[in-house]
């Protein structure tokens, strides 16, 4: 099928107006935000070497930060300040999305025009800043009339490379609960679909394109003292922003957010999950690609109003228990302690996705390797890969102590290129998923957990402290519950990491609700 | 002659660090007169031309400027009211002539229609073509045209006073001497106080009523040429010797006139 026939380009478009306005509201409001600090700081530092030299340090220092790494901090950083906040003033406000993105976006575009602008107005003549004052300059004059002006063109580069910076870090906002154009790479890196990943890159591209040639028109204007073309370039902005805020405005409130982490099986569940509501008619957004930190704090928050998660997450990362416990058993207490913070666990999907160490099946025979405690004389010889998260987790810690188990080599990967690592033999062992489709796919195995050093890990529904008592909203899901299977989650999963118009979320989303519905 | 100077310096001292730009200078300018401030470079005649509008402040000393002490005065005000000529003109590269020019009016919040006349008026006045020269960049126009901008700013807002900081040393001599002799007719006409740095005697006697001869921040002598020539220091008379023997040398080398 030729590239450009496939129907998820169509798909792609549907998504673009709240995309690219999301994206371009984020990445406007952090520029805006980034030059009114850093303007008046070059400005008045543009004598003062000391703080000058500190200032660049700390530009430079943010700037070496990788822009994900940067976008993550500030969620935890305005969790607290906004906890702070309401404990002392009474005053709430929201550290998912927009805040953190925009406060890190900032932070990111101040290095550029920080430079830019301070090499500017040191580069002036000192006889011409002489003769301003001669003229009868006051100091404002000075810098208003001749400094500013003429440092003007290296200042506009970097300002205008700030917002290339600006748009295409933005694209990094989507695990912290900004959409963005990065929508499009995180589902489309996570779900194997290139359209999607394609049409990400090249509408980021095309904005941040758009935006510089809109500053440099300004820049000219302002140059050549034509008003026009200074009028035309601010017009063109404003344009930008208002063609972005006007789907928003005409769209009543977004109703029911449905939160999804960033892995296939949650962009599917988030689908089938939205799909029900609006069945109801309730009115429902999804809302994908959320880091596995930041989708708790943000169902805490009401930010998002449900998500799918796995009792084993919860029980480790939020209630930092380490023992282990019987399914049933685990469910219950887990319930009883989410309560506590008025987080509604409204049941099981039916499966569960833990995880599992998998081993292509004819060297796990070959090797006579059937359960985690086979594998202990091997292990020296062999090498391990996991998420990026596995090697840190208490499960991990927790399989070494009770197998004994200690690998020759261990390595982090992209989820969805481990099982294909794992069946040509580059590693000799992953840590996978147990609902992961991939696992028929390349006739791996998953290999017992005899010992139960892994903690169960039933998919369960969430539900934020606001829709604890949302009859309507419950009505509409409990239908799902014990409902999804181990082997049609697989199933499910494995079509959604095809690469074709079948395997996209929604389309996987309405297949599994067939098969499931009787 | 009136009972005050145009400019006064009393016992005027600067120090930059351990260097002594300026040693107890005293000297007076009356109203209408044109002196010229000649010494080598570092002989401290700028710092002494840029005390009067406060671009410095003395250490020690009274400057007065108009009858009063230029302490008192706001510096923004005096600079206003005072014209400066910069080396090299010292005209700001992204506005046009006529906006160099209008520049201290619009400081002093005068309409445009009136800059606009006013601009007109000095371009006759310092002889540029209006419509030729009015919205030219700096950098189209001729170093004697630049210098000739930046005479007509510093005359912009009508002040009493002009100071100039080497204003033809950058000129080939043939513009040099035209705007030399156009500028000493202006100073009569528009009955200004002239102030003129210059490294170049002959320069000074062409176009100065008195001549300050400055050498590591001391006056060494003031009064006209004829009055310099009497003074028994060296360094002076040297510098008056200088004009006179290229005088004859080059009377000796070139052709008659008529001759030729």
């Amino acid at each position: 099928m030729s590239l450009l026939a496939d129907p998820r380009w169509g798909e792609a478009l549907a998504h673009l107006p709240d995309y690219l306005g999301n994206h371009v509201r984020v990445s406007l409001a952090a520029l805006a935000l980034g030059l009114a600090v850093s303007l008046p700081l070059a400005i008045l530092t543009r004598n003062r070497p000391a703080p000058r030299g500190l200032l660049l340090a700390f530009a430079s220092i943010v700037q070496t930060v990788p822009g994900l790494a940067l976008l993550a901090l500030f969620y935890p950083l305005l969790l607290a300040a906004a906890s702070v906040a309401l404990a002392w003033f009474g005053v709430s406000f929201s550290a998912f999305g927009f805040l953190p993105a925009m406060l890190a976006l900032a932070l990111y575009s101040m290095l550029p025009v920080l430079r830019n602008s301070i090499t500017g107005l040191n580069g002036i003549d000192p006889a011409l800043i002489e003769a301003a004052k001669g003229v009868g300059m006051t100091g404002r004059q000075s810098l208003l009339m001749v400094e500013l002006p003429l440092a003007l063109p290296v200042m506009m580069a970097g300002i205008r490379t700030g917002a290339v910076w600006v748009i295409g870090t933005a694209t990094l906002s989507t695990p912290i609960g900004q959409t963005s154009l990065g929508n499009y790479i995180f589902a489309g890196l996570q779900t194997q679909n290139w359209v999607f990943v394609l049409f990400g890159c090249l509408a980021s591209a095309l904005l941040a394109l758009a935006v510089d040639q809109l500053l440099g028109l300004i820049e000219n204007g302002l140059r050549r003292r034509s008003r026009l073309r200074a009028a035309l370039g601010c017009a063109g902005i404003a344009a930008l922003l208002a063609a972005t805020l006007v789907p928003t405005m005409g769209r009543s409130s977004q109703g029911y957010v449905v939160g999804a982490k960033t892995f296939a099986e949650q962009y599917v569940l988030s689908a089938l999950l939205r799909d029900r509501l609006q069945v109801a008619g309730l009115s429902a957004t999804a809302r994908s690609g959320l880091g596995s930190s930041v989708i708790f704090g943000a169902l805490k928050a009401g930010d998002i109003d449900l998500y799918v998660d796995y009792s084993g997450t919860l029980w480790a990362n939020q209630l930092h228990r380490t023992d282990i416990k019987p399914r049933t058993e685990l469910l219950a207490e887990l319930k009883t302690a989410l309560a506590k913070d008025n987080i509604t666990l409204l049941g099981d999907l039916g499966f569960e996705n833990a995880y599992a160490l998998v081993m292509p099946r004819k060297r796990a025979e070959a090797l006579g390797i059937r359960t985690i405690a086979d594998l202990a004389a091997h292990a020296s010889t062999m090498s391990i890969a996991g998420d990026y998260e596995f090697f840190s987790r208490p499960e991990w810690a927790a399989l070494q102590k009770t197998y004994g188990l200690s690998f020759r080599a261990q390595r982090q990967m992209q989820p969805d290129f481990m099982y294909a690592a794992a069946a040509s033999g580059e590693v000799d062992l992953i840590a996978g998923y147990t609902s992961d489709g991939l696992i028929a796919k390349y006739e791996l195995v998953a290999l017992d957990d005899i010992r139960h050093a892994i903690p169960p890990y039933d998919a369960i529904l969430l539900l934020a402290p606001k829709r604890a008592r949302d009859e309507r909203l419950q009505a509409a899901l409990r239908p799902l519950l014990g409902k999804i299977d181990i082997a049609t989650m697989r199933e499910a999963n494995l079509r959604a990491s095809g690469n074709d118009a079948n395997s996209s979320p929604d389309a996987v989303a309405k297949w599994l609700w067939e098969k499931i519905k009787q | 002659m009136p009972s005050s100077p145009m400019i006064g310096y009393a016992h005027a001292t600067k120090s930059f660090g351990s260097l002594k730009a300026l040693d107890d200078v005293s000297i007076e300018i009356a109203e209408g007169e044109f002196v010229a401030i000649v010494g080598g470079s570092g002989s401290g005649k700028t710092t002494l031309l840029r005390l009067a509008n406060r671009l410095t402040e003395a250490d020690g000393g009274t400057i007065t400027v108009e009858g009063a002490d230029v302490r008192d005065v706001d510096p923004v005000a005096l600079r206003r009211r005072i014209g400066y000529v910069f080396q090299s003109g010292g005209l700001f590269p992204h506005l046009t002539v006529a906006d160099n020019i209008g520049i201290t009016p619009r400081l002093l919040g005068v309409s445009a229609a009136d800059i606009a006349a006013r601009v007109d008026e000095l371009l006759d006045l310092v002889q540029l073509d209006r419509a030729a020269h009015r919205d030219r960049l700096p950098e189209a126009l001729s170093g004697g045209q630049r210098q000739r901008v930046g005479v007509a700013r510093a005359l912009a807002a009508r002040p009493r006073i002009v100071l100039m900081d080497e204003p033809f040393g950058a000129l080939d001599p043939l513009t040099r001497d035209a705007l030399g002799d156009d500028y000493r007719s202006l100073h009569r006409k528009l009955g200004l106080t002239s102030v003129m740095i210059t490294h170049d005697m002959t320069e000074a006697i062409l176009l100065a009523d008195r001549i300050a001869v400055m050498r590591s921040g001391q006056l060494l002598a003031q009064g006209t040429p004829n009055e310099l020539a009497k003074s028994g220091d060296a360094y002076v008379l040297e510098l008056l010797r200088t004009p006179r023997r290229q005088a004859e040398r080059l009377n000796a080398l070139l052709p008659k006139s008529g001759a030729a």
